[in-house]
């Protein structure tokens, strides 16, 4: 039942987003050269990216090929050298100020002194809702992710999979239209993942988010994506964009499927004419 | 060669023995016996040579335990035996009323209020100093030296230029004792916290900055409360120095009470039994300072979460 109020919402939220029908996220020629002691890095050399509303776009790309970094602009933790971005229609900065976005990082970066219930609450917290209202989306939200009667546990006394769920509930429980998420699973082991990127398929279905997803799993990507973005390191760029149709009730049985290896390959493709692996 | 040959079950029941040696309270026990070994002896060896001058003096035989049994009862030896310490504390905590000025506990309390007072005002003093260095690049640059050098400066040597210079103003009592413990006992609580409130890693400042929070934001709902297990540790070792600070800041001014005050007029006398009584009431205060920040922290950081 929470979850159908949440979808309620969500939809009627989304549906607002449509109406506008504007990218949420466009790019043009943006660089990012970090200048380290040993000279200039080039984390991303000229990027064109357009991120439209609903979709779920993955980043994927070997390590060091500016995948995390392109997000972190996205999110304004880091600022381009060149070029131009926009987050719904405005600055990245101006976009963070109207928190426009709920952030997931490579760990739950959970405060250890807060129970699984006061992290879920804490951007409420800080957004200023009242406590009726924190905890009451704070249960709804822990219900979404599965985590209904952990509220008053320390994050040590989780597994590692259920922080990181811990970490999207607080993501979402602010209600952003866009949702960026920076590996959110690299650090878990394979079934925990395969059961998560489940979960996040489903929630992506019913809510209608902007979802941008990075990660360097290919199955991962075909599996959850609406749009691949491959990416090359060295400098860090982009070096194809696919469209991944698969149907939206897909299960995991679905990388068994002939159009789950093709676009599986044409990822394995795009990753191997971008990067030597020589070098 | 079965298995149970391999693995022996443990030893049912663990006798008495091992049991207190497993825990504290047997090497405790051991540790305070041989301090107590040592000053007996020691006792004996330093007050024997007055003795044994007092013996030939008069001309009289001496046998080795005639000397320490006098050594042992001197009424101003150089080192006084552990029971005589214990009989002058039984006297001055138990035999006068609290508020008589021969009361320990009088002398105990106050000192203890004005360490207490010092460290209050030390810890205020700590934080804010901190919380200025954290937040302010300017303070960061000229305000640490200056923290640090003023612990360079023996705190014998101010001490009784605090007292004189608040005297003249109109400043007694209380306060000028209380101010060098609040001297003392910044110190550590201000390099404490600006390790703690700058502790929390990158990923939790990020997260703070994705939620656009302001610096009280940030202050109060992340770096306050990652610095908390720093401010314990500081605390310990503020409120030990506290009490340091309100016993020296008792010796220039002749206070009239206070364990300084007991030190004072014991050395006049040459009362060394007073000293020694006064010494470890000033070490037992300290320790149950300490342990009861330590439990305080331990209460603090279990509703924080920590694990048991």
């Amino acid at each position: 039942m929470a979850i159908e109020a949440v979808m309620q919402q969500q939809e009627a939220a989304s549906g607002a987003a449509e109406q506008a029908a504007e990218a949420v996220i466009e790019v043009e020629e943006l660089s990012l050269t970090f200048e380290t002691a040993d000279g200039p890095v080039f984390a991303l050399s000229e990027v064109n990216l357009t991120v439209n509303p609903g979709e779920f776009v993955s980043f994927i790309g070997p390590s060091g090929c500016g995948k995390t970094t392109l997000l972190r602009v996205i999110a304004d933790l880091e600022r381009q050298t060149a070029g131009r971005i926009a987050v719904n229609g405005v600055s990245p900065e101006a976009a963070r100020l109207d928190r426009a976005y709920g952030y997931v990082f490579q760990a739950p970066a959970l405060y250890p002194w807060r129970t699984v219930e006061r992290n879920v609450m804490l951007p409420l917290e800080i957004m200023g809702l009242n406590a009726a209202e924190r905890r009451d989306r704070a249960a709804r939200y822990l219900d979404l992710v599965n985590l209904k009667g952990f509220e008053k546990k320390f994050p040590w006394q989780l597994s590692g999979g259920m922080q990181q769920r811990v970490s999207i509930a607080r993501a979402l429980s602010f209600e952003p239209d866009l949702l960026l998420m920076d590996e959110p699973f690299g650090a878990l082991d394979e079934i925990t993942r395969d059961h998560l990127n489940e979960q996040l398929l489903r929630l992506w279905e019913r809510t209608g988010k902007t979802v941008i997803f990075v990660t360097h799993s290919i199955p991962e990507a075909v599996f959850l994506s609406s749009k691949i973005v491959v990416m090359s390191p060295r400098p860090g760029r982009i070096i194809d964009v696919i469209d991944c149709n698969l149907p939206p009730d897909r299960t995991l049985d679905v990388r068994e499927s002939k159009d789950f290896a093709e676009i599986a390959h044409r990822v394995r493709e795009g990753l191997r004419a971008g990067h030597s692996y020589d070098d | 060669m079965t298995i149970e040959a391999l693995n022996p079950p443990h030893a049912s029941a663990p006798g008495l023995l091992s049991r207190v040696f497993a825990g504290r309270t047997g090497p405790l026990t051991v540790v305070c016996l041989a301090l107590l070994v040592v000053w007996y002896l020691g006792a004996v060896w330093l007050n024997a040579p007055i003795l044994i001058d007092g013996y030939e003096r008069r001309d009289v035989d001496w046998t080795f335990s005639q000397l320490a049994e006098d050594a042992m009862a001197m009424e101003r030896p150089i080192l006084p035996a552990p029971h005589q310490v214990v009989v002058e504390l039984d006297k001055s905590i138990l035999g006068y009323k609290i508020t008589s000025k021969r009361s320990l506990i009088y002398h105990a309390w106050v000192t203890l209020s004005s360490t207490l007072l010092g460290f209050a005002m030390g810890v205020v003093l700590g934080i804010l100093l901190a919380v200025g260095i954290v937040h302010v690049n300017t303070l960061d640059r000229s305000l640490l030296p200056w923290v640090i050098a003023s612990q360079t400066i023996p705190i014998l040597a101010i001490a009784p230029m605090i007292i004189v210079v608040l005297g003249n103003i109109g400043f007694t009592g209380l306060v000028p004792k209380a101010l060098i413990s609040m001297y003392l006992c910044f110190f550590p609580v201000t390099i404490g916290m600006v390790k703690g409130l700058r502790s929390p890693d990158p990923l939790q400042m990020d997260l703070m900055r994705t939620y656009s929070a302001n610096t009280a934001q940030m202050f109060w709902k992340l770096r306050w409360p990652s610095s908390v297990p720093f401010l314990f540790a500081s605390l310990k070792v503020a409120i030990a120095i506290s009490l340091v600070g309100a016993i020296v800041g008792e010796l220039p001014t002749g206070a009239q009470a206070g364990i300084g005050a007991r030190l004072l007029v014991g050395s006049y006398y040459g009362q060394t039994v007073q000293i020694w009584a006064a010494l470890l009431t000033a070490a037992a205060m300290a320790g149950l300072l300490v342990a009861a920040a330590g439990g305080v922290e331990k209460l603090a950081l279990r509703r924080m979460g920590a694990r048991p």
